[in-house]
């Protein structure tokens, strides 16, 4: 049962992207339309699972000091398979996501996940963890992707529904639609879940062990209170 | 002539039309991260834009004379962050013994750049563009500059929001989201000032 649980948290109670806000720069990059979001969702879902997959099975091997590095060796290998994947098979899909492809490396879920979970659990938990975080961040690109491309282009998927109902309204196809959505679904998944989503900052962020700004800032807040 | 023009159009492409957070969304976090207040945000941009031109200018060699010789230019992703990571590495122990006072203002800020989607994307972004040397070092300097002007208009931004009455549902990241949306609308105000400029 607890492995259920594993797998259904990343969906919607602590999806990585609208309630942890994780991963924004692709979430806001890609996401011009519905297609664009569901590849770049299942290509950063594929690399997820498979470093969850091997960090859980390494985490006795790496030392401690070098984690970091580590883990992202290893997150950078397969993203250079997803990305030849891609390029033979699916070129178009490649050239819409661009650098991003590249990106999914530095992208803070995955070294999250392998900071704050792969790195502590067995293997079966890990991969499960991965793929509902996976699954919970394609879902959010998708819900994203199809409300920009909705009301920027009167389609979702690239097929016509309602093109007379709406007249496309480019702006949610250029960079500051994308800002404005995004900002709109978190309120809402924040009204639904009656959670607020988690404050912007450094609380959620994998690197915060590293950083000395997080630990002054928290200092300062203890000195404060 | 030509070139400086070249290396011009690259600088203000950079700032101003594609600016690397309102327009190419890197960067992101530190951007919604560091931007409370604005000595944050001048030290997070600086230190974002000291290690892009670094990494720019280290990765260039390394992929034109080891990994296009050798064959392997698909493997630029893990060498890219390997040299990245070792680089910011080196940039902090030397600052840390050397510039003591640089160190305590940007110091902070350093081991967050490894996983900034800015540097990884700016180095990629250079090869696929198939900028030369000088021009790498440009436009990684444009990206940085931009960051930092994006991050410096945005502190004051979210200085003001703070002190405002925000409907219960959107505040916090909601409201702090809608205000990128438009600091980005103004951005796009700026569209074709690079061809009026140099002509196209």
């Amino acid at each position: 049962m607890s492995y259920m649980k594993e797998f259904t948290k990343g969906l919607l109670r602590e999806n990585p992207n609208l309630v942890m806000l994780l991963g924004m720069c692709p979430t806001l990059a890609v996401t011009t339309m519905a297609q664009n979001g569901l590849g770049m969702g299942l290509a950063t879902t594929f690399v997820l699972v498979c470093s969850n997959l091997v960090i859980s099975l390494l985490k006795r091997v790496i030392p401690d000091t070098v984690r970091l590095p580590c883990f992202i060796v290893i997150i950078a290998g397969f993203v250079t398979f997803v990305s030849i994947m891609l390029d033979s098979f699916l070129p178009e899909l490649s050239e819409a996501l661009g650098v991003f492809l590249s990106l999914i490396t530095v992208n803070c879920i995955i070294l999250g996940r392998a900071e704050m979970f792969a790195c502590k659990n067995k293997v079966l938990p890990s991969v499960l963890d991965g793929l509902g975080m996976g699954l919970g961040f394609t879902m959010s690109l998708i819900v994203v992707g199809a409300i920009r491309e909705f009301f920027g282009t009167g389609k979702v998927f690239g097929i016509g529904i309602m093109p007379d109902l709406i007249e496309p309204m480019t702006i949610f196809i250029l960079p500051a639609g994308g800002f404005f959505t995004l900002g709109c679904v978190i309120a809402i998944i924040g009204v639904i879940t009656k959670k607020k989503p988690k404050k912007i900052g450094c609380e959620n962020c994998p690197s915060k062990d590293a950083c000395k700004s997080y630990a002054a800032s928290s200092e300062t807040q203890k000195e404060g209170a | 002539m030509e070139l400086v023009k070249n290396l011009m159009i690259i600088l203000f492409t950079g700032i101003l039309t594609e600016n690397f957070i309102l327009n190419k969304f890197y960067g992101i976090c530190p951007f919604l991260g560091v931007s409370k207040t604005t000595n944050g945000a001048v030290g997070m941009g600086l230190a974002v834009t000291f290690v892009m031109i670094g990494a720019s200018a280290v990765t260039y060699p390394i992929y034109h004379y080891v990994l296009v010789p050798l064959g392997t230019e698909y493997l630029k992703t893990i060498a890219f962050i390997l040299i990245i990571a070792a680089f910011v590495q080196i940039v902090e122990m030397v600052l840390k013994k050397y510039v003591k006072a640089l160190y305590r203002s940007l110091g902070v800020y350093l081991p967050l750049i490894t996983t900034n989607c800015a540097v990884l994307g700016v180095t990629i972004l250079n090869i696929d563009n198939e900028y030369g040397f000088l021009e790498s070092i440009v436009s990684a300097l444009a990206g940085g500059v931009g960051f930092l002007l994006v991050m410096v208009i945005f502190s004051g931004v979210r200085e003001r929001i703070s002190r405002c009455n925000v409907p219960k549902a959107l505040e916090g990241t909601p409201i702090t989201l809608i205000a990128a949306s438009i600091t980005s609308l103004s951005f796009v105000g700026f569209g074709g000032i690079v061809d009026g400029i140099f002509g196209g």
